[in-house]
Order: structure tokens, then C-alpha cells, then sequence
């Protein structure tokens, strides 16, 4: 079946169908990032209604950034509350994965929950956010529940909490998010033959083994994609403790994330120091997806 | 001000549009316009007559709809065509409403005013709106026309209030833009609360009671132990920041003013004894106040205020039963205002001559802006004659004639020590500061951060 | 299949009894998790029926009388709400479609055939998906004004051609789930190597296309960030840009109640097309003759 000449004159396939995706990304992706590394050398912002520079200065920027030393707590916060939202996001779509496609369960309803559960995503996280911090405010809903059933003498400042606010934030991303990383694993398990799973009842499997041998290996492919991609999001998340925040990542920026960060040097169009800001993120992005990849992939039997 | 409700209520959403309208500009060539801009404001002035109008189109930025319907019911001549254009004449009017969240508005008319010289002639801005916050950052350059050069004279401005002048007055000392609101503001009190504390409700004895910061602290005491709030740390803000001794920037340098440390001070004591509280302004725990199971004692407000924030529609409100009060309070500040500037450049310069005379001069039409549309107008014979009669009662104040309270605080706005840099120090400070309030940092680690926030605004400032 | 037949089937260790108390925890953990879900739109209701001074008291649980009147003020008000309505939707359709149907095939040029710098392709895309938007956006802006697509809408849908996660996403789908015998099978009866793709890969992509065009579509009709800063005429602007305006609005005319009711009307089309889509994935497609 393998004829070598055949199958080198399809490949040129390979690079037609290559064209739309490379073409339309070297204008509109790869002109604008070369153009934000080349304005990380350079001196570039404004003051009021004055151009200052652009002046070249090297590596000048990198230095400022690594001597004010706060990228690795901005990282860090960034990690602490990507994990938070991350690792109850996963196991719940795990779950509910497991449960939908687990044939002894026989769940009614299905459809209902397989379709409520993406809905929180079609909520703007502007929106979202607003509704939270009506719920979880001084006199809001939330604390005068806590207060009734005695939890609290007085009412809790979720806001001004370290911890507090770190969890609403990952609260909202897991609501926000579950629902998508279900429908993906779900997506994926749909592609799973199912005579697989009757031949392993059939062998009298139970759901928990079915769920390890088979379901978690040929998942593997999407799982991999759903730690990758909710890293990246991770490592990028900006909306909702913004909105949250008020943009400041309080209490004492105790809940900034990188790209709030980042987003603090736009205010004055600081070109400079926000390109070396993001080659720094480019870079650590890049060594830990490499990480995540290498680690899910080194066991794979292709 | 009404940005301000707008961007602290919305809490800055999906950000960054930090960049909007920087698609329009060209980054390393826009130092070149200030020559020619000079050059031909010298020219301009040389003339005494301005030259004919040439423009068929008038073009004005703003970040609301407000100026545009007062325009549309008090400017002669002006014909709504839709939602973004008008006429006037033979002039097309045209409308570029950017909202002001996120800096979104500044950052559009940045864009606008550094791409005037190279625009069409049909694209050029003629007329902008500022913001007092801000003003400066524009009224300070060559992009802003002094009035004087539009042929507008001091004496067309003389029934102005001198504070309203200060904020478009540039570092040469020349006038380039004018309001039709003064929105001096004041302590707007709780009936109830002030005769179960104070034992009076009357606006002189409250007056008496919170006459300067020290009685105000006193007071404060008081009303915590009658099971009040005093206001949050956030409303008395402004109050402190308009009474500063000097610059928040001198030669690059961030200063903190002393009267800005008290408010620290003071702040943190009221906190610490529960008589104020830390909540951001528009939000839900601060407008429970507006309802007597809130126990809030007062607001700090100018007039605009009690038409628009104290919920006066709503039958449980205190407003409905004309339960507020209004009193100078502690130190006389203002609060809001919009402010038409002239763009250098315009091929309208009449017409943007007249808007300005009508709109912000002219006593008939301030006075029906103040009954139609309920500002507090810049005009002191109008507001004089406000406070001498009946119409000026005001029904959720109890039926009080707030005018003249307001037209005195008014006069003794003092304005000189504004910078262009107003805005983004008292928003960061504020933030910073409520970290101490609440007891997740020390002062002088509120205080860093501070400095650190505004370095990262505003990098060509030193903060140590 | 009834109860008995499924016993015997789920073998020994798997008691009637135990499959019943799991399906009592599942039922339990999917209606708390449904009502965490729910709870948002019933929220987002309540608040489009009260007014904007009822709003600035606080959270209520019951609805108020205001929904016509702020629907009305909102219709009658400055902002064309329908165009936006209708510019969000057409930008929403063709971002979704051109993503997942180039997406497709990209990630089928890479999964189907073997060629040199297929490898080196690979990775280079997973390094693009890197690159947080905020960060490239000033350079884009400078390019579509250079380009003269400034104020245009095709600035937001065509980048959406090379969309590296949804790529990605087809990438993984195809290794789960494509074998190439099926495509070796067409081949030998003599189908073109563009048809296959349109008529066999794609068929049988269904599931992963209607996943990765929910997800495009939602993202597009949600996203502000791009599009506030490409869109400048009112009658170009999506909703999302419209609900910002209508937040700030001035003091005289600001009403949370209209904005409310600007979300509610907003989210309506999104989950209609949601809806839709989604009978795709969760229905339960057979994959026919695809074997793991």
C-alpha cells in the first residue's frame, strides 16, 4: 500500500494546503510581533500629547524590568490562580466526562446537562464580573446570607482579601471555562469507538478501569491540547481580575497577573518597555508549554 | 463626572483599549506640529479679525451625548440630523462620541489632535470637550486655541467663576476653554441622622458641626457611636485633593502635598474607629446610604448630585421624602464639568467662536440650561438670582435653596495647583491608600506602591 | 436495554446497588452544577427589569416591573442596536467559519502528509498560539492602517485563517480519531486529494468543527478588545462596543437598567446559534466508519 512515488507527489498536498493558514499569518501575525520585539529596544512612549523617542537604548528596558523584580510575583500570582481555577476545572470535566459516556450510568437528561453546562461561557466576562461583585459586596446577597446562618458578626470584605479575592477570580474562570473543557473531552470521547467500551463490559471491566485503560489514553491527544491551550489562557489571563480588581490587582497587587501588568505600560503607550515585557512572557510561555508537552508526551506509543 | 460614574461603576471591563485610535498614528513623527501650531497661533493673534469660515463640517469630540443635547435645545440654528450629525447652516456638524472608559476617549483625541495638521480639511477637530482631571494635558499645548485668539474677551467671561478659568488656563497664564457648569460642591447631609446626632438639621448648625476637618473628625465620632457611617474615605478625597499647597508634579516629581498625608491620616483613623468606610464610589455599598436602613450620614456633592444620585424616583429612598440636607462642609472643592476647547487648526473659527459665547456666556441661555437641564451654571448673576427666589427650592433637600451655599463655595474654589497630572495621581493614590485603610499593608508600603503605579503611568515622572 | 440486561453486562464487581448510588451522587453533583450555571442568566433577567435606581440598591431575587420601559428607552435610545446586532453576527459567522474550516485543513495538511518542514510547522504554530493578543495588537494596528483596513470589518475576519488553537484543537482531533486508511481509501478510488478533504475529512470532523465554531462564534460575538480599537463608525460597531458606550453614558441619561438589557439582548442570539450548534456535539454523533 505504501508506494514511495505516490506518496511523495500527494505531499506536495502538504504544502497547498499550508498556503491560506502561512499566508494570512505572516501579514497579520508575524509583521505585528516582529514589530513589538524591534520596538523593545527603543526608548518609545508618550507623555501627554508628547512623542518621547522612539531612541534606541539596547537592551535598556530588559534591565528595568529585571531590576524592579517584579515579574516573578506577577508570574507567580498569575500561576497561583490559573491552578486554582485550573485543577477543579479539569477534574469536574473529568467527571462529567466519565459520567456521560459511562454506559452502566444511563443518566437522563443528558442533552439538559451537556448544554447547560457550556453556558456560562456565553456570558461577557464584563458581565460576569458585574454580577459577582453585586452578589459578593458588603451588604450584597452573599454576606447577608452568611450573615443570617451566624458565619459572620459583620459583613466579610471578600475584595480586600488576599485569598478572597485570588478564589473568586478562579472561581470565575472555572465556571466560565468547565463547560468548555467538558464539550472538548466529550468531543473527544465521541470519537472513541464504542464496541471498544461494550468489549471491555463484555470482559467485565468495571466503569473505573474502562475510564483509566481506555477512556484516559485515547483521550490523550485533546487532554494534551486542553493543558496547553489552559495554560497559555492561564498565563494570559487578564478579563476577569481586571474587571474584578479595578485594574489595580489589589490587595497590594496581590492578585496581578502578567498581562495586567503588561496592560499598565499600554496607559502610556510605552512601546519599549511593554515589547521587552512581552518577549519576557513569549519566552516563558514557551519553556513551560515545551515542559507540559514533553511531560505528556514522553510516555506516547505512536 | 459623568466619566467618572461611568468608569468606576463599569470597572474598566475588557481593558485594553488603552489603544484605541493609535491605528491613525505614524509613533516616530509627532513632535513636528508645535513649531507650526506656534507659529500660526502668533499669526492669528496678530489679526484681530478672525478669518472667514471655510469649513463645511464641525467637528467635535466628545465622550457622552451631554453637550450635544445641550446644544440641541439652547444653541440657535442647531438641527439634529441623527445620532451623529447635525447642522448648522450650511455646516454639517459631525459627532465623534468616544466613551471614556478605560481611557478609551483620551486616546482617541490624542490620535485626533496629533494627526490635526496632516488631516483633511473636512477632517480637522474643531471643537473637544475636557474634563477638569485632565484638562491641562491638552489645554497646555498648541493643540488648544487661547480664546483670546478666537476674539473672546475677558469681559465676555466676567460673570464666570474664576475657578472654572483656572482649569483651562495654560502655564503662560492664557485662557483656552470655558464651561457652562461651576459644579462647586458641598456636604449633602441626612436629615434624620443629623437631628439624632447633632440635634439640629438646620445648614448653618450642621455647617457649625463639620466647619473644619478637626469638628468634622469630632462629628465623625459622634455619628459612629449613634450606629452611622459617616461617608466612605472616598467621597471626603476630593475635598482634600482641591486644597492642596502645592503641585502633585514639581520639575518631574511626584510631591506629596500635606493636606493629601491628612486625608491619609485622618482617613485611617475614621476606618479604624468604624465612622467611615472604604468603599469605591457608584458602587452598591456605597449607594446603600441613599436609603435610611443604609445609616450613612452624609455624601460630599455638588448639585448635579441631587438630581442624579440620590435616587429621588424611588419611594424608600431618603431623597423621596426630602431627607437631605446641604452645608459648605469642611473645605470648599468642586466637583464635575465639562469644558469646550477650541482646536488649533479649525477652518470654522467663528462658529466655534459663537458656540463658545452662547453656550457658555450667555445669560439667557445659562439660565434656561439651569431650570431645563438642572446644572449648576457657570454664570453668577444667574445663580445669584437662583438663590434670592423660590426657584431654587430644592424638593429632596427638605425644600432648601441650596444656591446660594453653592455660589459662595463656588467663589472660593481655588484651583491654581492643578497639573496635567491630577487624574492619574489622585486615582492611584486612592487605590494605594485603601490598602492601608484595610489593613493589608503599612502606610509607607501604600505609599511605594503608589509611587510605583505612577512611575508606570507616567514614565517620564520620578517618584522618590 | 433494561436493568437486568445491563447488570449482567457491567459484570461482577458493578452491584445494581452501587450503580444506583452513583447515579444518585451524579444526579446530585449535575443539578447543583446546572444551577451554578443557570443562576446567571436568571440574574441577568432580574437586573433587565429594574430600574437603574433599584439596581444601585443591591441584588434582588424577584423581578421588578421595568423591563418594557428600560426595552423601550434602550429601542427609542441613540445607539443602533441592530446594527450592531447585525454587524456582530455576520463578523461572529464568517470568523467562525473561515477558523475552523482553514483550521481543518491546515491541521489536515499536517496530519494527512509528509513533507519536509512539516515538523518545524508544527511547532512554529504551537509558538504563535503563545503570543498573547494584548502584545501584538499595537503592531496590528499599525499594519491595517497601512493596509487601508482601518474602520473595515475584514480586519477581523480574515486573521481569523490562520488561528493557531483551533488548529491545534483539529491537530489532536485527527490523531484521536482520523486514520489515514480512510484517506488511502479514497485515494485508490480515485478522489482528488481536495475532495477528500471537503467530502470525506470534513464529514467526519463534524464534531470537532461544531466544537471549534461554537467556540469561534462566542469568542468573536464576546470580544471587545479588537474590535473597539478597528471600529470607529456607530454603524459599524458590535455589541460589545455598544454595551461600553451605553455604560458611559452621562449622569443624565446613565441607566444600569438599559445596560442590563443591552446584555440580555445581546447573549439572546449566542445562545440561539449555541443551541444550534450544539446538537452537534452533545446530540451524539456516530462516527461511522472510524475506528479508534
Amino acid at each position: 500500500m505504501n508506494k514511495k512515488s505516490k506518496v511523495v507527489s500527494y505531499n506536495k498536498w502538504g504544502y497547498i494546503f499550508l498556503i491560506p493558514f502561512t499566508v494570512i499569518f505572516l501579514i497579520f501575525q508575524l509583521v505585528p510581533l516582529a514589530t513589538t520585539i524591534y520596538n523593545s529596544f527603543f526608548e518609545n512612549y508618550r507623555s501627554g500629547l508628547t512623542q518621547i523617542g522612539p531612541n534606541f537604548v539596547g537592551l535598556q528596558n530588559y534591565g528595568t524590568i529585571i531590576a524592579n523584580g517584579d515579574l516573578p510575583t506577577y508570574f507567580i500570582n498569575t500561576m497561583i490562580m490559573w491552578l486554582m481555577g485550573f485543577i477543579p476545572q479539569i477534574l469536574l470535566s473529568l467527571l462529567l466526562g466519565a459520567w456521560f459516556t459511562d454506559p452502566s450510568l444511563r443518566l437522563k437528561c443528558q442533552t439538559f446537562f451537556k448544554t447547560v453546562i457550556y453556558l456560562p461561557n456565553l456570558i461577557m466576562a464584563s458581565a460576569f464580573a458585574m454580577l459577582f461583585f453585586t452578589l459578593f459586596s458588603d451588604s450584597g446577597p452573599i454576606n447577608s446570607m452568611l450573615m443570617q446562618i451566624g458565619v459572620f458578626k459583620e459583613a466579610y470584605q471578600f475584595m480586600s482579601h488576599v485569598w478572597t479575592v485570588r478564589t473568586l477570580v478562579a472561581t470565575m474562570n472555572c465556571l466560565m471555562w468547565f463547560g468548555n473543557t467538558t464539550i472538548l473531552l466529550m468531543a473527544g470521547m465521541l470519537g472513541i469507538d464504542p464496541s471498544l467500551f461494550e468489549a471491555a463490559q463484555v470482559d467485565g471491566a468495571t466503569s473505573t478501569q474502562i475510564f483509566y485503560k481506555i477512556t484516559l489514553p485515547l483521550l490523550r491527544p485533546i487532554l494534551i491540547f486542553v493543558m496547553i491551550t489552559s495554560l497559555i489562557g492561564g498565563l494570559q489571563m487578564f478579563d476577569v481580575p481586571q474587571i474584578l480588581t479595578n485594574g489595580t490587582g489589589d490587595p497590594m497587587r496581590s492578585s496581578m497577573t502578567l498581562i495586567m501588568y503588561l496592560n499598565k505600560h499600554l496607559f502610556s503607550k510605552n512601546y519599549g518597555l511593554a515589547g521587552a515585557l512581552s518577549v519576557f512572557l513569549f519566552v516563558i510561555t514557551g519553556i513551560l508549554s515545551l515542559i507540559v508537552f514533553k511531560f505528556t508526551n514522553s510516555d506516547k506509543v505512536k | 463626572m459623568k466619566k467618572r460614574i461611568v468608569s468606576l461603576l463599569v470597572l474598566a471591563t475588557m481593558t485594553a483599549t488603552m489603544f484605541a485610535g493609535c491605528g491613525g498614528s505614524d509613533s516616530a513623527n509627532t513632535e513636528a506640529p508645535a513649531d507650526t501650531a506656534a507659529t500660526e497661533t502668533e499669526a492669528t493673534e496678530a489679526a484681530a479679525e478672525l478669518p472667514a469660515d471655510t469649513g463645511k463640517v464641525l467637528n467635535i469630540q466628545c465622550w457622552n451625548d451631554e453637550f450635544q443635547s445641550r446644544l440641541k435645545s439652547h444653541y440657535p440654528g442647531y438641527e439634529e440630523v441623527d445620532a451623529t450629525h447635525g447642522k448648522i447652516g450650511d455646516v454639517e456638524v459631525v459627532w465623534t462620541i468616544t466613551p471614556s472608559t478605560d481611557n478609551a476617549y483620551q486616546n482617541n483625541l490624542d490620535e485626533a489632535l496629533l494627526a490635526q495638521e496632516s488631516a483633511a480639511a473636512d477632517d480637522k477637530v474643531d471643537l473637544f470637550l475636557v474634563e477638569a482631571d485632565y484638562a491641562l494635558k491638552y489645554v497646555d499645548t498648541d493643540y488648544a486655541m487661547a480664546l483670546a485668539d478666537l476674539g473672546i474677551t475677558d469681559a465676555d467671561l466676567a460673570d464666570q467663576y474664576t475657578y472654572t478659568q483656572s482649569i483651562v488656563t495654560d502655564s503662560n497664564g492664557k485662557l483656552k476653554g470655558s464651561s457652562w457648569q461651576a459644579c462647586s460642591a458641598g456636604f449633602i447631609y441626612n436629615r434624620e441622622a443629623a437631628k439624632e446626632v447633632l440635634g439640629t438639621d438646620d445648614p448653618d448648625e450642621v455647617q457649625a458641626a463639620v466647619a473644619d476637618w478637626d469638628k468634622y473628625n469630632e462629628t465623625a465620632a459622634k455619628v459612629a457611636e449613634a450606629g452611622y457611617t459617616m461617608c466612605s474615605v472616598n467621597d471626603t478625597f476630593r475635598v482634600y485633593s482641591n486644597n492642596v499647597s502645592g503641585k502633585w508634579v514639581q520639575d518631574g516629581k511626584v510631591v506629596m502635598d500635606k493636606n493629601i498625608e491628612k486625608w491619609i491620616d485622618d482617613s485611617k483613623a475614621l476606618v479604624d474607629a468604624k465612622a467611615e468606610d472604604t468603599d469605591d464610589l457608584w458602587g452598591d455599598d456605597w449607594a446603600k446610604g441613599k436609603n435610611p436602613e443604609g445609616k450613612v450620614f452624609c455624601y460630599f456633592g455638588p448639585a448635579w448630585f441631587f438630581n442624579f444620585c440620590l435616587n429621588a424616583d424611588d419611594p424608600a429612598s431618603i431623597a423621596s421624602q426630602g431627607g437631605w440636607g446641604y452645608c459648605v462642609g469642611p473645605q470648599s472643592y468642586y466637583w464635575g464639568g465639562t469644558w469646550i476647547c477650541a482646536a488649533t487648526g479649525t477652518d470654522n473659527a467663528n462658529l466655534v467662536k459663537d458656540i463658545i459665547l452662547k453656550m457658555t456666556t450667555d445669560k439667557a441661555i445659562l439660565k434656561d440650561i439651569a431650570t431645563q437641564d438642572q446644572d449648576c451654571v457657570n454664570s453668577k448673576s444667574v445663580l445669584a438670582e437662583l438663590a434670592s427666589t423660590d426657584d431654587g427650592n430644592i424638593a429632596l433637600l427638605g425644600g432648601q435653596n441650596p444656591y446660594k451655599q453653592l455660589a459662595d463655595g463656588a467663589e472660593k474654589v481655588d484651583l491654581s495647583n492643578i497639573s496635567a497630572y491630577d487624574q492619574g495621581c489622585n486615582e492611584e493614590l486612592q487605590k494605594a491608600a485603601k490598602n492601608y485603610f484595610q489593613g493589608n499593608a503599612t502606610k509607607e508600603e501604600a505609599l511605594d506602591m503608589f509611587k510605583k503605579a505612577i512611575v508606570e503611568k507616567y514614565p517620564e515622572l520620578t517618584a522618590e | 436495554m433494561d436493568m437486568a440486561a445491563n447488570t449482567t453486562i457491567a459484570g461482577k464487581q458493578d452491584t445494581g446497588a452501587s450503580v444506583h448510588a452513583r447515579r444518585v451522587v451524579s444526579y446530585v453533583v449535575l443539578i447543583i452544577i446546572s444551577f451554578l450555571c443557570l443562576f446567571w442568566f436568571y440574574v441577568l433577567f432580574i437586573n433587565a427589569t429594574r430600574s437603574n435606581s433599584e439596581l444601585s440598591l443591591g441584588f434582588t431575587a424577584v423581578p421588578s416591573t421595568h423591563f418594557v420601559e428600560n426595552w423601550t428607552n434602550l429601542k427609542n435610545g441613540t445607539l443602533p442596536i441592530l446594527n450592531g446586532l447585525i454587524n456582530s453576527l455576520v463578523i461572529a459567522f464568517l470568523t467562525a467559519g473561515l477558523a475552523t474550516y482553514f483550521s481543518a485543513m491546515t491541521a489536515y495538511a499536517i496530519h494527512a502528509y509528509d513533507f519536509k518542514g512539516k515538523k518545524f510547522m508544527f511547532t512554529f504554530i504551537l509558538m504563535i498560539m503563545m503570543i498573547p493578543t494584548q502584545v501584538t495588537v499595537l503592531g496590528f494596528l499599525q499594519l491595517i492602517d497601512k493596509m487601508g483596513l482601518d474602520n473595515n470589518p475584514a480586519a477581523l475576519i480574515v486573521p481569523a485563517i490562520a488561528s493557531p488553537a483551533v488548529f491545534f484543537y483539529m491537530k489532536q482531533y485527527m490523531d484521536s480519531t482520523l486514520p489515514l486508511s480512510l484517506v488511502e481509501a479514497a485515494r485508490i478510488d480515485g478522489s482528488g486529494e481536495f475532495r477528500t478533504f471537503n467530502q470525506i475529512v470534513v464529514p467526519l470532523m463534524k464534531p470537532a468543527i461544531a466544537v471549534q465554531a461554537i467556540f469561534s462564534f462566542v469568542n468573536s460575538w464576546n470580544n471587545y478588545f479588537t474590535p473597539a480599537l478597528v471600529l470607529h463608525d456607530d454603524t459599524k460597531k458590535t455589541l460589545p462596543i455598544l454595551i461600553a458606550q451605553l455604560r458611559s453614558a452621562d449622569w443624565l441619561k446613565f441607566d444600569m437598567g438599559q445596560v442590563y438589557m443591552m446584555i440580555a439582548f445581546s447573549i439572546f442570539p449566542v445562545i440561539i446559534v449555541y443551541l444550534i450548534l450544539s446538537k452537534h456535539i452533545v446530540g451524539g454523533v456516530t462516527l461511522g466508519g472510524v475506528k479508534g
